[in-house]
């Protein structure tokens, strides 16, 4: 992968990721206060420098603060579960396509099953469960019920390379299961596995803010969605409080948006017949092309373009 | 006979997933440490207002209704049963409305939003996408981007920004709720008119994302399409444009179609937040309310009602795939 070959679009949404990830990490380090701290009053409005810049919150809170204490939050659980859902696809994608027998059908019904529940349901319930909410249990939780998409499609991927020459090569040279796996298989679905990632962390973003907005949010915590929470539950956006909603909503909306661009950038690059003016090229086997559920709402039910 | 034969898996397949989601549904809240009944109850004596003996009757009341004194797999028997005669129990939060009640007066208003932005998004999404793809030039550039940021704004904040500059700061439309203070859901005129203004902002705010998805995913497989060997052969032999755009649209539908039975859980879920940023009172408010005060028969009555939702729009989507592919009445196909 070159640098020529990447589209501006890939700039831009780097450029936003890059700004999103900056101010997760750096704002913390630089603002150094306490995000629970009060410093005014009820819904202050937004004054020059300082803690104020963005107003203060229903509690009297800085609404900059526990912005980029938020952004921190959202890009912890969203990396944490994205990156145990690609794992969790990946592997049994992996094995249940590339092994096939009874495995692969235990292992499918298990997707299948996983893919036809909404995944909402799932961690709504287990939320409302859970005796103590922090952002770590909310990553796995969102992580343990996301992964169905990249098992499915990991499969699909990797039982068709398994029919290919170089593995019967493999196999005579005496290369075991797992070297297999990892070697000969796995190298054709890593551009895949690295957009489902992307995916899966935007994805996790969401569900973690849908899950705060429904009052099921880290107690131990400010994240993006229980500002929203507060914001709406205290009628901010009735009252006219702009600072204290905007903010947030800006941030998820850069965050989703961002990575979206960049995991369709990353596939132009990858999968060039979705470039337009080229030749349509010999299929590959590793390029199976679907219908591709872009969005928010395919977000939300945990789709990956397949 | 492989329509029938189809028909009959997907049928089943179905039932199999929905005791899944049943039993999900049964064992999660379950798995809290403790018990439940107890919990509540405490709630409620720590809020006052109940006195003791009136305490012990809810107690009782719960206890024989979850029948926490048997063992799991009666439990579940009772929960199934209970389920299959369409009897969700009683409300722990607003004691004794039953949940049924509170479902029942929440889900029309749910339905009247969800359904036609479900249908509207889908048509106008996937006749921009088709013609995106086909024109190029600007127009696929402007609609690509406009899609995609539409379909990449989290739904809620798309309708929180569309409240608060529609509703709050220009005054056009009401700001929350479902229809004015003082009337009384009724089939009237009055009624219907004064209802509507307050269903435009939930319902655009559901149409603009969900046409912003649907569009995104017609374009590329309409690009993918428009690179095929039928393409280019039509274009040698100089068919007219109109034609070869009805064979990529009909290609590229079906997919799409399949789509919008895996984007309807996505939808349904973006739908409940969009709610509650109205307070429309459909089950997402009823939802964010039960969840407020752990009350987990309507919770759990909201989330099989949601599970229910899917299931039966992907079977709808499955049926309706069968009629209109013919690959699956010429041979037996499917993936599960």
């Amino acid at each position: 992968m070159s640098l020529r070959g990447l589209s501006p679009r890939f700039w831009v949404a780097a450029g936003i990721v890059a700004f999103v990830v900056l101010v997760g990490v750096l704002g913390p380090l630089i603002l150094r206060t306490d995000p629970d701290t009060t410093v005014g009053g009820l819904y202050d409005k937004p004054q020059c420098c300082g803690k104020l810049l963005l107003g203060t919150d229903n509690e009297g809170q800085s609404v900059l603060i526990n912005l980029v204490y938020g952004t921190r939050t959202s890009l912890i659980v969203g990396l944490i579960a994205g990156l145990i859902a690609t794992a969790i696809g990946l592997f049994v994608g992996l094995v249940s396509g590339y092994r096939g027998g009874w495995i692969d059908d235990v292992l499918s019904a298990i997707t299948n099953v996983g893919l036809a529940i909404p995944a909402i349901v799932v961690i709504i319930l287990v939320s409302v469960s859970l005796p103590k909410r922090n952002i770590y249990t909310l990553a796995v939780v969102i992580g343990l019920t996301a992964w169905f998409w990249v098992a499915r499609s990991v499969r699909a991927q990797s039982s068709s390379v398994r029919e290919r020459e170089h593995i019967d090569v493999a196999k005579l040279s005496g290369a075991g299961f797992w070297s297999i796996l990892a070697r000969d298989v796995l190298p054709y679905l890593l551009s895949y596995v690295v957009m489902a990632a992307v995916l899966q962390i935007s994805s996790a973003i969401l569900f973690e803010s849908t899950l705060s907005l429904l009052g099921l949010g880290p107690g131990d915590a400010t994240s993006l969605g229980t500002m929203l929470y507060w914001a709406i539950a205290w009628g901010s956006v009735r009252t006219g409080a702009w600072w204290a909603f905007v903010p947030p909503t800006l941030m998820l909306t850069l965050i989703v948006f961002g990575l979206l661009l960049l995991q369709s950038s990353l596939n132009e690059v990858f999968n060039p017949r979705l470039r337009r003016g080229r030749a349509a090229r010999r299929r590959m086997v590793t390029q199976v092309t679907e219908p591709e559920t872009v969005g928010a709402a395919g977000l939300l039910t945990g789709t990956e373009p397949r | 006979m492989a329509l029938a034969k189809y028909l009959g898996r997907k049928l089943a397949w179905t039932i199999v997933v929905f005791f899944v989601a049943l039993i999900l549904n049964f064992l999660l809240p379950r798995l809290i440490p403790g018990n439940p009944v107890d919990a509540i109850v405490g709630q409620i004596a720590a809020g006052g207002g109940a006195g003791g003996e009136q305490l012990q009757k809810i107690h009782e009341h719960y206890m024989q209704e979850f029948g926490l004194d048997k063992p799991l797999w009666e439990q579940f028997l009772i929960y199934v049963g209970h389920v299959l005669r369409g009897n969700f129990g009683t409300s722990f939060g607003s004691y004794p409305a039953s949940v049924n009640h509170l479902v029942g007066q929440a889900l029309p208003w749910t339905i009247a939003i969800q359904l036609p932005a479900i249908i509207v998004g889908w048509v106008i999404g996937n006749v921009l996408g088709a013609l995106a793809a086909f024109k190029g030039g600007w127009l696929d550039r402007g609609a690509f981007v406009g899609s995609l940021f539409f379909s990449s704004v989290p739904p809620f904040a798309f309708a929180i920004i569309l409240l608060f500059v529609v509703a709050v700061k220009a005054g056009v439309l009401p700001v929350g709720g479902a229809y004015s203070f003082g009337l009384s859901p009724e089939l009237s005129l009055t009624f219907f008119g004064d209802a509507i203004t307050y269903f435009w902002l939930p319902f655009w705010s559901l149409v603009l994302v969900f046409i912003g998805g649907q569009a995104v995913g017609m374009r590329s497989m309409a690009v993918y399409e428009l690179g095929t060997d039928y393409v280019n052969y039509n274009r040698g032999l100089g068919v007219r444009d109109g034609i070869t755009v009805r064979y990529i649209f009909r290609n590229a539908m079906l997919p799409q179609f399949t789509g919008l039975g895996l984007a309807i859980a996505g939808l349904i879920t973006g739908g409940l937040i969009t709610e509650l940023v109205f307070s429309y009172p459909g089950l997402g408010t009823l939802l964010f309310n039960a969840i407020g005060q752990n009350d987990y028969p309507v919770i759990q009555a909201i989330t099989l009602l949601i599970t229910v939702a899917v299931l039966l729009a992907n079977f709808t989507v499955d049926v309706l795939t069968g009629f209109i592919d013919p690959r699956i009445r010429a041979a037996q196909s499917g993936e599960r």
